[in-house]
């Protein structure tokens, strides 16, 4: 039985399509027909725009027809995040509070995915703001693991990571503050990216917390990473702390052999709360890559312990500030009220939920007067000496490698009410958005009960193509990253 | 660190969050929990460490000081709750 | 009776006239139509992101360097929070801890120097109209909102409780005011807004070291009121110490028509505004080869100018002030001089004829239609003394109107000054035979029928004989 051109990866699609065996138009077809067979049971979208994607689709295969075609990009069919603002297209973050919001202009990198051919399938789901880790903060509702329904697919770009592992999508854009794309992508067997900090321009990504952001790929491998990295990364105009970026592109300094490489792993990773199985598949993961001829190092990181008390000083403080715009005044949700207090209390009350309620209070407690130094410029301080860790580390190692999760997918529910234990769940990805370097997660294994499992690569600053390489290779190697989710109804191929 | 009722309420204010009675509770007793966490860092030297505020290693960007197309008075109104005059109605401002 | 003593210190807020908004392409042009010069960055839409004016920055730069500040070579912006519906994001991009500029002072005529805190750069915020009786806060029933001030690139300059009087205070703010006309980075139009002004007043017993209860006044939003604002608050709080009341902090707003300050109510309990470092603009440095560039683009400035005017060209202090008000007449003085013009009669002409002239028609000097150029030459032409002082007057008077230069206007119109002594003497005889009774005058000791029979002479030849000359013969004739 032929596979569904759905379950295709970017690089496979955007080969039969220069081979003009098939069509965008067939191809964004059999992904919506994929969307209505799976997503009631899934719900990784928000906002589908099938009608505009088939009338891109269709251009994209006009473009080719006249030899026009702008690369491996055009005519195949991608879905965005839903804090990611898209012109005339509901952006919602997930909340309430942007029930009715429609961006008036698209993200940098909306602009440039468009630019490149990209079709737009829809929005997907989110934990509200993108805060959490499960997308059971979505206002409109949990996405489910592909893997296991009664799982969540991890967050915040819960949505992005299940529609792509279910074939709702070729691949996906999500953003990153803790690990929220890399977290996603382990519990759902995807290979993510989240780019050096400065890389990919955030004008038009809703800020969860400035300074720890970044847009990035979810893809079905590392190959599609590069190139969607390559396609929105660079330099822009509107974004001050976007950077000029030299050499050779992503995706030609990611090809070639990783002999040599020296990868440290931290003895600080191994310790309590590492669930056993997904310590023995990342330590089964150096096998292969010894014999592609990397070495392994042992090093330390003392002040990993202190990530994620940083991470939850500096995050929610940015995030309180950010979030202080949405007051129903010039857009979205407002509540009536007697007067300009009462209006702002209502609608922000009514339009928040309780995970947002938590860490605009927790933010701005910390950069209250008389706790700032106490709290918040303590953070920065601890930054800086996490930061000076990993780049010591870094100056002996050309990567290190890490798990991407403590433990493989969780129920839903299970910790929907103990902010703290879901908090755990980004240990080994927070301090990656607290020092500003790339990591790209990569699947390594699954558990006995089925369920993906991920490894962390993490890179020096700006040397996201290393780690693009390392897992190329390594998926060379490895078919973790072939598995499909055995969903009821897996459309016309299944596994 | 011990909050009091108090201290959420004059928080939930500065973020202007209307909290209801077991919000209040509840957000006070996890906002403790957290600030008892995140009391580790006291543990840490710090002295003399200079604070990291930002990750970029760009600096200087400024823009030149060219007009570019915004958007329309019909734009600014088809996005906000209430509008007339073409100005945003927002209900009557408290005297601070 | 304790004497009191009034120690003001001023917050001054000029918005930069650069051509787009601190932080966006928008325009910053006055009076376009509500919400029409916006965008999503200065409406604080969701995902948007600040990036820096560079013209903005250098203008604030260059302002810090005029007043003396020391140009701090790292600096960073910072969030101030507040919620209030004009400020679209409900924190203001502004600078806390590490102002751009700090320490510098102002030179006032006449009064001691005032010292200046510190120079920072903000964003502005939009602007509300009431709706309901008196268009009034406190009446108010609904509030609009026109957003197209938002984001206006604001300088603040905050001065040291260093002024004594309300008058200083107004002296001050309108040296500030001079000083950004001259640096041409505002309008520093008050009635626009361009510039607005916070004061911080308190009294204390003469000689006290401590200061008052610091209370602030706003809405002061014109000299005028800025003088009164503050003189009624400094009675108010003498009277209320000298009543041995206690004051306390606290902010006040002038009532231009009630003519008083009041209180305002219930101030939120001391503001938090939870400031922090904004991470979407990166840190800015100043090297010595930028800040050298800036430095380049200081003109004189207007008190500079002043001094020189009185002890290199010799003018008194108020000809020196009023030339050096408005840096366009400074320029136009100068420009006089260089083209051969002695600086007094320049200074005469140009603060006298020329503004006089030009004030009536309710033109500024760039408006003139005569060159400093022109004028010199009309200046030369009285000391050549081809033409008379009060000829010069009707010569000016048509330049004005037509731009002619003074050469063409007095030879089409002969004014030509008559200083051939034969042909004045004809008409000095004819006066003298027509005057019997001064020519006894003069003879029995009364020399000042000299002057009458001067004028006689000069309202014969229509004005165009040489005074000079016609004293010269009228004595040698009366004498014979």
């Amino acid at each position: 039985m032929m596979k569904s051109p759905a379950s295709l990866t970017i690089h496979e699609a955007a080969a039969a399509l220069r081979a003009k065996t098939l069509s965008s138009v067939e191809l964004t077809k059999a992904v919506f027909e994929r969307i209505r067979a799976v997503e009631p049971q899934v719900h990784a979208y928000l906002h589908l725009t099938e009608e505009d994607a088939l009338a891109q689709a269709a251009a994209s295969d006009r473009r080719r027809a006249a030899e026009e075609s702008r690369g491996p990009l055009d005519g195949v069919p991608i879905a965005l995040k839903d804090n990611l603002c898209t012109r005339g297209v509901p952006t919602t973050c997930a909340s309430k509070i942007l029930e009715r919001f429609v961006p008036p202009y698209d993200a940098t990198v909306v602009t440039r995915l468009r630019a490149a051919g990209a079709v737009i399938t829809g929005k997907t789901n989110l934990d509200e703001f993108a805060f959490g880790s499960s997308t059971e903060n979505s206002a409109f509702g949990p996405s489910r693991n592909p893997w296991d329904l009664d799982r969540v697919p991890g967050g915040s770009s819960g949505g992005s990571a299940a529609a792509v592992a279910a074939d709702e999508a070729i691949a996906a854009l999500g953003s990153d503050t803790g690990g929220s794309i890399r977290q996603p992508a382990a519990l759902c067997g995807l290979a993510g990216l989240k780019p050096t900090y400065g890389r990919v321009s955030r004008y038009g990504l809703i800020a969860f917390a400035s300074s720890l952001d970044q847009i990035g790929p979810l893809a079905k491998d590392v190959e599609d990473c590069a190139i969607l990295e390559e396609a929105i990364e660079g330099w822009d105009a509107a974004d001050s702390t976007s950077v000029r970026l030299e050499g050779p592109s992503v995706t030609q300094a990611s090809a070639g052999d990783i002999q040599g490489l020296r990868i440290g792993i931290a003895k600080e990773w191994l310790g309590t709360g590492l669930d056993p199985e997904v310590r023995a598949a990342v330590d089964g993961a150096r096998v292969p890559l010894e014999k592609l001829g990397c070495t392994f190092r042992e090093i330390s990181l003392p002040l990993q312990d202190y990530a994620l008390p940083i991470y939850y000083l500096v995050a929610p403080a940015e995030a309180s500030s950010n979030l202080a715009r949405f007051d129903g005044v010039k857009y979205g949700r407002r509540e009536d009220g007697a007067n300009i207090v009462e209006m702002y209390k209502k609608s922000r009350s009514a339009g928040f939920g309780p995970e947002t309620k938590r860490r605009i209070i927790l933010g701005t407690y910390v950069l209250s007067a008389g706790y700032y130094d106490a709290y918040y410029l303590k953070a920065l301080k601890a930054r800086t000496r996490l930061r000076q860790d990993y780049l010591d580390a870094l100056k002996e190692c050309d990567a290190l490698l890490s798990p991407a999760t403590p433990t493989p997918a969780f129920r839903i529910g299970e910790k929907a009410d103990d902010p703290l234990q879901m908090y755990l769940s980004d240990i080994y990805t927070v301090s990656v958005n607290l020092v500003g370097l790339p990591a790209l997660v990569v699947p390594c294994g699954f558990s006995a009960a089925g369920l993906p499992i991920g490894m962390q690569l993490i890179g020096r600053a700006f040397d996201d193509a290393t780690l693009l390489r390392v897992g190329a290779r390594y998926q060379n190697v490895t078919d973790w990253h072939r598995r499909k989710p055995p969903l009821p109804d897996s459309g016309e191929g299944g596994v | 660190m011990a909050l009091t009722r108090r201290d959420v309420e004059a928080v939930a204010h500065l973020a202007r969050l209307s909290l209801t009675e077991a919000e209040l509770e509840r957000y006070g007793a996890q906002l403790e929990a957290i600030l008892g966490y995140v009391e580790s860092l006291n543990r840490l030297p710090l002295e003399g460490v200079e604070p990291t505020t930002h990750l970029s290693p760009a600096t200087d960007r400024a823009r030149p000081d060219r007009p570019a197309p915004g958007l329309t008075q019909a734009e600014v109104e088809a996005l906000a709750p209430e509008f007339r005059a073409g100005s945003v109605r927002v209900p009557k401002i408290l005297e601070e | 009776m304790t004497e009191f003593e009034t120690v003001i210190g001023l917050e001054v807020h000029c918005e930069l006239s650069t051509k787009t908004k601190i932080f966006c392409g928008c325009s910053t042009k006055f009076g376009a139509a509500p919400n029409s010069q916006v965008c999503p960055v200065c409406l604080g839409l969701p995902g948007t992101l600040p990036v820096m004016n560079a013209e903005a920055l250098e203008r604030a730069i260059l302002v810090g360097l005029a007043v003396g500040c020391t140009i701090r070579r790292r600096f960073k912006f910072d969030r101030k929070h507040y919620y209030y519906p004009d400020l679209p994001k409900n924190f203001q991009i502004s600078q806390y801890d590490l102002p751009l500029a700090h320490d510098g002072r102002v030179d006032l005529a006449g009064a001691h120097p005032v010292r200046v805190k510190r120079v920072h750069l903000e964003e502005d915020a939009g602007k509300l109209v009431h709706e309901g009786a008196g268009q009034q806060i406190a009446t108010g029933t609904a509030a609009l909102v026109d957003y197209n001030r938002s984001g206006m690139p604001l300088l603040e300059i905050v001065s040291e409780p260093d002024l004594r009087e309300p008058a200083e205070a107004v002296a001050y703010v309108k040296s500030l005011q001079t000083l950004v006309r001259y640096l041409h980075v505002s309008d520093g139009n008050m009635e626009e807004g361009s510039l607005r002004c916070d004061a911080n007043i308190s009294v204390r017993p003469k000689g006290a070291d401590e200061l008052g209860a610091k209370i602030e006044i706003k809405n002061m939003n014109s000299f005028k009121s800025i003088e009164h604002a503050l003189t009624f608050e400094a009675r108010r709080q003498r009277d209320a110490l000298a009543r041995g009341e206690t004051l306390a902090q606290e902010t006040r707003l002038w009532d231009d028509t009630a003519g008083e300050t009041r209180s305002m109510r219930s101030k939120e309990a001391a503001h938090d505004y939870r400031y922090f470092p904004e991470p979407d603009l990166l840190v800015f440095t100043m090297d010595d080869a930028r800040l050298a560039v800036i430095r380049g683009r200081l003109p004189e400035l207007p008190w500079t100018k002043r001094l020189r005017y009185v002890q290199t060209l010799g003018l008194t202090d108020y000809d020196a002030g009023v030339l050096t008000s408005d840096r366009t007449v400074a320029e136009y003085f100068e420009a006089t001089i260089a083209a051969g013009a002695p600086p007094k009669t320049a200074c005469n002409w140009v603060s006298t004829e020329l503004l006089g002239a030009l004030h009536g028609r309710k033109l500024g000097i760039g408006d003139s239609r005569v060159a400093p150029r022109q004028l010199a030459a009309l200046i030369a032409l009285i000391d050549k003394a081809t033409i008379s002082g009060k000829i010069a007057k009707t010569v000016f008077a048509e330049m004005l109107v037509s731009g002619a230069d003074p050469d063409a206007v007095v030879k089409a119109k002969g004014l030509v000054q008559i200083t051939d002594e034969d042909a004045l003497v004809t008409s000095v005889r004819d006066v003298l035979a027509a005057n019997p009774q001064s020519v006894a005058d003069f003879k029995a000791g009364k020399s000042q029928t000299i002057g009458f029979l001067v004028g006689q002479v000069m309202k014969a030849t229509g004005g165009k004989a040489n005074p000079q000359a016609v004293n010269k013969i009228l004595k040698e004739e009366l004498t014979r």
